[in-house]
């Protein structure tokens, strides 16, 4: 049975005024989140994945950005349309957001404490003692040792692993709904990886949230997501459960991406991995094509001119590409 | 040297167990290391007891007491200071003359921050629009001579504010319209340097952090941003302290300031302008306090602002 989405992007267009020219971050995304479930969003870096769930924060810094165009359709309402007053109501409280670096998303002259605790002083109308208390034992939640005396460290006293901890007790203070991971485990060590990972999977299954894990590592996604959007230059390329990604990637760019990562079952023990040639393409050249076609294997004529919408090609998979990767021929 | 004995190795251990050091610790080291500015602070807590502690020897009659038979006396045993071209006692007018200059002083600097902060802040954090509007008025006060806008104001608002009593004394209704002309006079360097602080601390993930818990603009300005920029506000306003000293002294001593009675070291100069040569004892007493008051400010200020300094290293002993 499908669930309802609790969040949903229609046709997304962000764009940013740079002195470069215009970026053309994301280029009419439309994803949907089904409640209780985890959404994986894959690409490199610069491809719109984080400035797509800024857009559903509405953190979009205007200027230089701009959305355009789309919806963002929260339990069917169109918070795009929210004023900012309302927005403030929703951050933290349904939507909360953990970051990529934790080294600098912690304010370095307020207490762990007092950063965890302020949410619940503003969305859930604590007092002041029962947040500290909350927050002490939100901090005991997500491990960390001696939780009341570190209530009162400042971020520097705290290592990496445990600030990235901190912000997540920070994000769950107030039962929010959604999760936004913002590549949360990039800027930790992989054993420290794999704990954030381990906690954010269980407090999640605790909880019952709905999570966005936004990421460029193939293999966190695999152990998250139910289900899993790559996007490549602001498009989405492919949308599918994280199964079927895997076993059978239709997209070129997926394909190229999943045979450059090693594999602990694979055979060619002495060969070279593979890689894609080229970088991503930069955001403010106007493409007629598909923008993957310079690093592209499979290209045919129809892919310099036309770029392919997406489209669903099997039950619950969607491309967006011309060429059948199996037979290397058109659709 | 090798460790001798268990004892010395226990207490090496202990000592590299002992607990890091707090932020407060690692400014106060940093302070205490520039000696000039512990002169500085040492000098202040001299001064500051001078003029509050004196209280108990003179009372404010004693300082405003007139005896015109005694006019111009060269200091002496009952008058050390000696007196001026009415008879009044110098030192119990530096002491009373003090307080007002420091109260002047500190608190013309607290009305200079609450301006400067507010538009500093408003302007570097809002942008746009209200950052063009808040920058420019700035720089239009810039342009404005400062003593010029100070000597037109003090002569516009002086007299029209009745005297005022506070902590047991009754002050010139002068005093206020100085504090308050001083401070909105002297926030534009300040209001720059919050509204540079803000610029580059709202673009900080922290603040990206702040937003995503829902926190409003106001307490992201005040409660997560301002705490940050704190350094650069201690050490411009202690500096500021000393310039609010020298412009009360500027206005009193042009006569436009502080309205006798009530002393202060500025206007205890403007009567001694007449007898610089005859009568040095005039000038010579409130004139050093005032030099002596600000060098110390100056060097606490310099102390602070390499106390303060994120990016100076803690060197080892």
């Amino acid at each position: 049975m499908e669930h309802e989405p609790i969040l949903e992007l229609k046709d997304l267009v962000v764009k940013f005024h740079t002195l470069d020219g215009v970026v053309h971050a994301v280029n009419g995304v439309s994803y949907s989140l089904e409640e209780g479930k985890t959404l994986g969003v894959v690409g490199e870096s610069g491809c719109g994945k984080s400035v797509s769930v800024l857009s559903v924060m509405r953190l979009i810094l205007d200027p230089p950005g701009k959305i355009y165009a789309g919806k963002i359709l929260l339990h069917g309402k169109n918070i795009l349309e929210y004023s900012e007053a309302q927005m403030e109501r929703i951050r933290g409280r349904q939507i909360a957001m953990i970051f990529q670096d934790p080294m600098t998303s912690l304010n370095p002259v307020l207490t762990i404490g007092k950063q965890i605790s302020e949410g619940m002083v503003i969305h859930l109308g604590m007092t002041v003692e029962e947040a500290n208390a909350r927050a002490v034992e939100l901090l005991n939640i997500v491990g960390i040792p001696n939780a009341k005396d570190r209530f009162s460290d400042y971020p520097h006293q705290f290592s990496g692993g445990m600030r990235q901890r901190a912000m997540i007790a920070m994000a769950l203070s107030c039962n929010p709904e959604i999760l936004i991971a913002d590549e949360p485990t990039t800027a930790l060590d992989v054993t420290i990886q794999a704990q954030i990972v381990e906690l954010v999977k269980r407090l999640r299954d605790q909880l019952g949230m709905s999570a966005i894990w936004i990421t460029h590592d193939l293999a966190v996604v695999a152990d998250l997501a139910d289900k899993v959007v790559v996007m490549y230059a602001g498009y989405i390329v492919e949308e599918a459960d994280v199964f079927r990604l895997y076993e059978n990637p239709l997209h070129p760019y997926t394909n190229s991406l999943l045979k450059s990562l090693p594999r602990v079952d694979s055979s060619r023990e002495h060969e070279r991995l593979a890689t894609i040639p080229g970088s991503p393409p930069t955001g403010t050249k106007v493409i007629a094509g598909c923008p993957f076609v310079p690093r592209c294997n499979f290209v045919i004529d129809r892919c310099r001119v036309e770029n392919p919408p997406l489209e669903q090609v099997e039950s619950g998979h969607k491309i967006a590409c011309w060429v059948d990767v199996n037979n290397g021929r058109q659709r | 040297m090798g460790i001798q004995t268990d004892a010395e190795f226990f207490q090496l251990q202990e000592e590299i167990q002992a607990e890091p050091l707090t932020p407060g610790q690692i400014i106060r080291m940093r302070f205490l290391r520039h000696k000039m500015a512990v002169f500085g602070a040492i000098m202040l807590i001299v001064l500051l007891f001078y003029s509050f502690g004196g209280v108990i020897f003179f009372s404010e009659e004693q300082a405003n007491f007139t005896d015109t038979k005694l006019r111009l006396s060269p200091p002496s045993r009952e008058h050390p200071f000696g007196t001026d071209t009415i008879g009044r006692d110098i030192l119990a007018r530096t002491i009373y003359g003090g307080q007002i200059s420091l109260i002047i002083g500190l608190s013309a600097v607290i009305v200079e921050v609450i301006v400067g902060v507010l538009i500093g802040a408003i302007a570097g954090y809002y942008g746009g629009w209200i950052d063009g509007l808040l920058m420019r008025f700035t720089e239009a006060m810039f342009n404005i001579p400062q003593l010029f806008l100070l000597l037109v104001m003090a002569k516009f608002f002086g007299g029209k504010i009745p005297p005022i009593d506070m902590f047991g004394r009754s002050f010139s209704g002068s005093v206020i319209v100085i504090i308050v002309i001083i401070g909105i006079t002297s926030w534009m360097y300040l209001a720059r340097i919050v509204r540079a602080n803000f610029l580059s601390l709202k673009e900080r993930e922290f603040v990206l952090a702040a937003h995503t818990t829902g926190t409003s603009n106001l307490s992201i300005i005040f409660n997560h941003i301002l705490p940050n920029s704190i350094a650069p506000i201690i050490v411009s306003g202690t500096l500021s302290v000393a310039n609010a000293i020298i412009s009360e002294a500027y206005i009193s001593f042009l006569g436009l300031g502080v309205q006798p009675p009530t002393a202060t070291w500025g206007n205890m100069l403007e009567g001694a302008y007449n007898y610089i040569e005859t009568a040095p004892w005039l000038w010579i007493f409130p004139g050093s306090l005032i030099v002596l008051t600000v060098l110390s400010i100056n060097f606490v200020g310099d102390g602070m602002r390499d106390a303060l300094d994120p990016h100076a290293i803690v060197e080892a002993k």
